[in-house]
């Protein structure tokens, strides 16, 4: 017997449309498995266990009347608490949200409802999506499920934290500099951030609005690639929203998995973001990776980005200042908590200053007064507008890197997943490790982080980030799912089968036995 | 509150020189909100009009109103202005209730129109340019109600609601240049531009162009220079100043305050001013700094508005003729005086005029008929005279006065008859059998008899005493119930008399 817990969502698809297992068990597992090991992960912040059943008994019942649904109907799905459901809480990880609901579905949670895959809950964040590591969430953070004493990333940590610890196949993020890509990395999961554009940002609670992009969390990239499908295009309430005819993604991921898939691909390595700073054990699993890619054929140079080492600052600067007025919202007037001042007169202003002091975390208030700051009158052309200028050079070296190379590929992160604590009192510390995935948001260009090892010295997963042209998500998927399959050849199993298990549960067991 | 000082309007203007500027924002008239798919519309119930985006809830996003981008271009165009090839929003950040972002979506550096002209013409004649230096688009805030407390104020309030109905509704911000030289007409300068503003945004159909409803608001800059000085003197933003004739009194008021204030020494602080209709007062609202810091910055949300230049030119050639220029032409064409022109322009009957002459009516009796009779029955009922009856109604009434089927006394009846929904005018004539008897027969019998029964009188006539026969023509015309031309009885009551066929009736054979 087959756990359901452990399949890809493109096997559940598969079970589920061939009559092999109803929405109702598959979800029911999921529900099961959650109760077990949320105790020590805490990846979600809210569970539908009835609405999800009730859900899956629907699409079972329709799929049982023949109608005809879409390929991951039935299939369970975790959504980040920073996009509106109108059904659960939305909180973004933060106390000023406290138990909202908001009146509406953001258009990605409407599109997988539309689409019949199951919300199994919202998962743990660091507030409004401020963080590398989800310590910063509102409601406590998230385990990594490979080492319980380690930050599983973030901003994302929750999404990424229930696809490694099999809570859920498939989850739904969000990365404004690397929230989706860094908790794939250090989690040993798949995260996409398509073209800024390709995804709705329609009821994504906005971080910084030039930078946010929704996108898939998943254990393979072909999984990613259909819950892609289902997200992306165009969607007329955001207006920056892109209106292009977009390719299938798991076409092109299958596209991938066919032999010689990686013969003459040329593949640039970005010199700026493998130096120092990079722990031992993801250098050498990315060197050991580009020497597998090389042996299948691919043409592997480097190419020098030399604008990349003002990334961090610039968009440390514009993060803050689209934050500090997007995050103006948040004033107790019409929706989340209100606080009332101690004492003094009860004027909007004063109950407006006493909510977002008790409503917000310190990381939030750094930012909304890092970004005010940076927007004053007198300073905006020395911080956002040179920053807006380094963002256009940004753009440039990838422009010109990609005139080079089809695909450029990093480490996802500098190093694995930290302990709690290590970096909280040292902002730089967390900020500086975002540098490999800050690029890609500032310059508007799709990401996927994918497994690529675990590192020698801590037997931690470590990411490969590769990084298309905008509008060229397809490439990724289709190189994806080849590295994900010459890897995974090469080690003679998937990554995440390596992870220690969280309860027990056993996870893989197989009429084999246990792999 | 003190009630401030003033000094003498004509003593102001010997010591100092007014300097005005004018914001005036117009609600545009669009069927949907600026940013979102919420209706448009005054009057709804409280927050009904509100959606995510209005609501500046979490995760809302704004989409750009073709239409609003459509109004603000030609809206600029009729300012003059050039259009931007790429215009920009911009967030313009500040906390208060009544924005549920807690920013503004408007524009700054990159407005839609810029660079227009408005050239007013004062009572005097005098022709006043006012240079415009922007036109831009914006999102309006909600409404604001102050409960408990004093007349609604914030002060003293125990609370306040907020209707979000508003919030969100399509804006354009026409901002002047300083204007100088205004002198003793500046308030007049106010009160005609912004009726300038008001008559293109209405001649437009971009907006409602209610002031009452705030469809129109404009906020009046005043700053006063001592004669002699080149150097320009604090100004006071007098806030949504909401009649013409306030904006006047509003000016007015400022130039005598602020003189009175400098003239004693004091200075002028800057800062909005709210105007108190009913005292004709302003006072001090909050203070105002040209370093208020909104921390601007291009709306991220958004892209781009990139008209192209083809579109620009379309909308150009959608424009009406500048309702100056057309009142200029109507009123030559027309003919009339300027009391009969300016009558017809406050009573605001220039499109139902231009209508029913253009329906076939001679002008004067046009005019005479709207301004009069049509007017005189919608004061009564008050109403506004072009609800009571169409252009083409009084057209054909004039034309049945004119070829003798009405006389003006059987052309009221008419009217009534029309507004009463009895019909066209002939339908009434034909259903109340109202027209003017044209057959000498009838007449010649009336007349006869009339003559027959005033023996005396038929002997005044006789005798050459021709004004005698006035009681005659009366009686006929009664007899006639008025259905007849007075100068024709007249004439036949002069023709009968003198007739041997008429014989005054035998004594006695009265009963």
């Amino acid at each position: 017997m087959t756990s359901l817990i452990n399949q890809t969502a493109a096997a559940l698809a598969g079970l589920l449309a061939d009559g092999s297992v109803s929405s109702v068990d598959v979800t029911r597992a999921h529900l099961d498995h959650i109760d077990a090991v949320e105790p020590d992960v805490h990846a979600f912040l809210h569970v539908a266990r009835d609405a999800a059943l009730a859900t899956a008994a629907r699409v079972d019942a329709r799929r049982a009347a023949g109608e005809k649904l879409g390929p991951l109907a039935g299939v369970p799905i975790a959504i980040k608490d920073v996009l509106a459901t109108h059904d659960m809480p939305t909180t973004s990880g933060s106390k000023i949200l406290e138990g909202w609901i908001p009146p509406y579905d953001a258009t990605v949670v409407r599109r997988i409802r539309d689409a019949d895959l199951i919300p199994l809950g919202k998962t743990n964040m660091d507030e409004f999506a401020m963080g590398s590591s989800t310590e910063h969430s509102a409601y406590g953070p998230t385990h990594n499920p490979w080492d319980l004493n380690r930050i599983p990333g973030g901003s994302g940590g929750g999404s990424a934290a229930a696809v490694a610890a099999f809570e859920a196949p498939l989850a739904l993020g969000s990365d404004t500099g690397g929230s989706i890509r860094q908790p794939a990395a250090v989690t040993g999961s798949v995260g996409v951030k398509p073209t800024y554009g390709g995804v709705s940002r329609y009821g994504a609670i906005a971080l910084a609005s030039s930078l946010d992009q929704v996108g898939p969390v998943t254990r393979t990239v072909l999984d990613a690639a259909l819950l892609h499908d289902v997200i992306g295009g165009h969607d007329p309430l955001d207006s920056t929203s892109l209106t292009d005819a977009w390719p299938s993604m798991t076409a092109a991921a299958q596209a991938g998995l066919a032999d010689g898939a990686l013969k003459g691909v040329r593949i640039g390595v970005i010199k700026e973001l493998n130096g120092a700073g990079f722990q031992a054990g993801v250098k050498q699993r990315f060197e050991e990776t580009l020497a597998l890619l090389s042996a299948a054929g691919a043409i592997v140079s480097e190419v020098s980005a030399p604008n990349f080492e003002y990334a961090v600052s610039a968009y440390y600067l514009i993060l803050p200042a689209e934050a500090s007025s997007n995050l103006a919202r948040f004033d107790s007037v019409r929706f989340g908590i209100r606080v009332n001042p101690e004492d003094g007169p009860l004027t909007s202003e004063r109950v407006m200053a006493a909510t977002r002091d008790a409503g917000f975390g310190d990381e939030v208030k750094r930012r909304i007064i890092l970004g005010t700051y940076a927007l004053s009158a007198g300073y905006y052309d020395a911080y956002y507008g040179s920053a807006q200028k380094v963002r256009t050079l940004i753009q440039r070296d990838f422009a010109a890197a990609f005139d080079k190379v089809d695909l450029l590929v990093s480490p996802t992160a500098p190093t694995t997943a930290f302990k709690f604590g290590e970096k909280t009192e040292d902002p730089m510390a967390m900020y500086l490790n975002d540098i490999t995935t800050i690029p890609a948001n500032l310059a508007g260009i799709p990401g996927m982080s994918l497994p690529m090892g675990l590192a020698p010295e801590d037997g931690l997963p470590v990411g490969l980030q590769v990084m298309a042209p905008a509008r060229a998500d397809a490439r990724l998927y289709t190189f994806g799912a080849a590295v994900e399959q010459l890897l995974e050849a090469h080690w003679g199993h998937t990554l995440l089968s390596q992870a220690p298990a969280l309860a027990n549960i056993e996870m893989f067991a197989t009429e084999g036995g246990a792999v | 509150m003190a009630k401030a000082e003033l000094m003498d309007y004509d003593k102001a203007l010997e010591l100092f020189e007014p300097v005005l500027g004018f914001e005036v924002h117009v609600e545009l008239n669009t069927k949907t909100k600026m940013f979102c798919g919420c209706a448009n519309e005054f009057g709804s119930g409280a927050n009904t009009n509100t959606c995510p985006t209005c609501l500046g809830l979490p995760g809302g996003l704004p989409q750009v109103n073709r239409q609003a981008i459509e109004s603000s271009i030609r809206l600029g165009l009729a300012l003059g202005c050039e259009i931007a090839e790429t215009s920009r929003f911009a967030r313009k950040n500040y906390f208060y209730p009544d924005t549920a972002k807690n920013f503004q979506t408007s524009q700054y550096d990159e407005p839609i129109a810029f660079n227009g002209q408005l050239t007013i013409e004062l009572e005097t004649g005098r022709l006043v340019t006012v240079d415009i230096e922007r036109a831009h688009m914006e999102d309006d805030a909600g409404k604001l109600t102050h409960m408990g407390g004093a007349a609604g104020r914030i002060q003293g309030a125990d609370y306040s609601l907020v209707d979000y109905n508003r919030g969100g509704v399509p804006l354009v911000e026409i901002v002047t240049q300083m204007i100088e030289g205004g002198e003793a007409d500046s308030p007049e300068i106010g009160k005609t531009y912004v009726a300038a503003i008001r008559e293109i945004v209405k001649a437009l159909g971009v907006s409602n162009a209610r002031m009452e409803e705030g469809n129109v608001r404009c906020d009046a800059n005043v700053s006063l220079r001592p004669r002699g000085s080149n150097i320009l003197g604090t100004r006071t933003e007098t806030k949504n100043v909401n009649s013409l004739r306030s904006v006047e009194r509003a000016v007015r008021y400022e130039i005598q305050r602020q003189a009175a204030l400098l003239h004693a020494g004091g200075t002028i602080t800057q800062e909005t001013r709210h105007w108190h209709e009913d005292t004709g007062t302003t006072s001090a609202g909050r203070p105002k700094s040209d370093a208020d810091d909104y921390r601007y910055f291009p709306e991220p949300d958004l892209v781009p508005v990139a008209p192209s230049r083809a579109w620009v030119e379309e909308l150009r050639a959608t424009l009406p003729e500048p309702p100056a220029a057309r009142r200029k032409r109507l009123q030559a064409d027309w003919g009339f005086v300027n009391l009969e022109f300016q009558d017809v322009v406050n009573s605001d009957l220039l499109d139902v005029l231009e209508a029913t002459i253009a329906a076939g009516a001679p002008a004067q009796a046009a005019r005479k008929w709207w301004t009069g009779e049509i007017a005189r029955l919608a004061n009564a009922a008050g109403v506004s005279a072009d609800s009571l009856v169409t252009p083409a109604q009084v057209a054909a009434l004039i034309e049945l006065i004119t070829d003798g089927t009405l006389t003006d006394r059987l052309a009221r009846q008419v009217l009534e008859g029309v507004i009463a929904g009895e019909g066209t005018p002939s339908e009434v004539v034909a259903s109340r059998g109202l027209a003017v008897v044209s057959d000498d027969g009838p007449l010649i019998a009336a007349i006869d008899e009339a003559l027959a029964s005033q023996p005396d009188v038929l002997a005044k006539i006789r005798d050459g005493k021709v004004q005698a026969a006035g009681a005659v023509i009366g009686a006929v015309m009664k007899a006639m119930r008025g259905q007849a031309d007075a100068a024709r009885v007249r004439e036949l009551v002069l023709e009968r008399a003198g007739s041997a066929a008429v014989e005054p009736a035998p004594s006695g054979s009265g009963e």
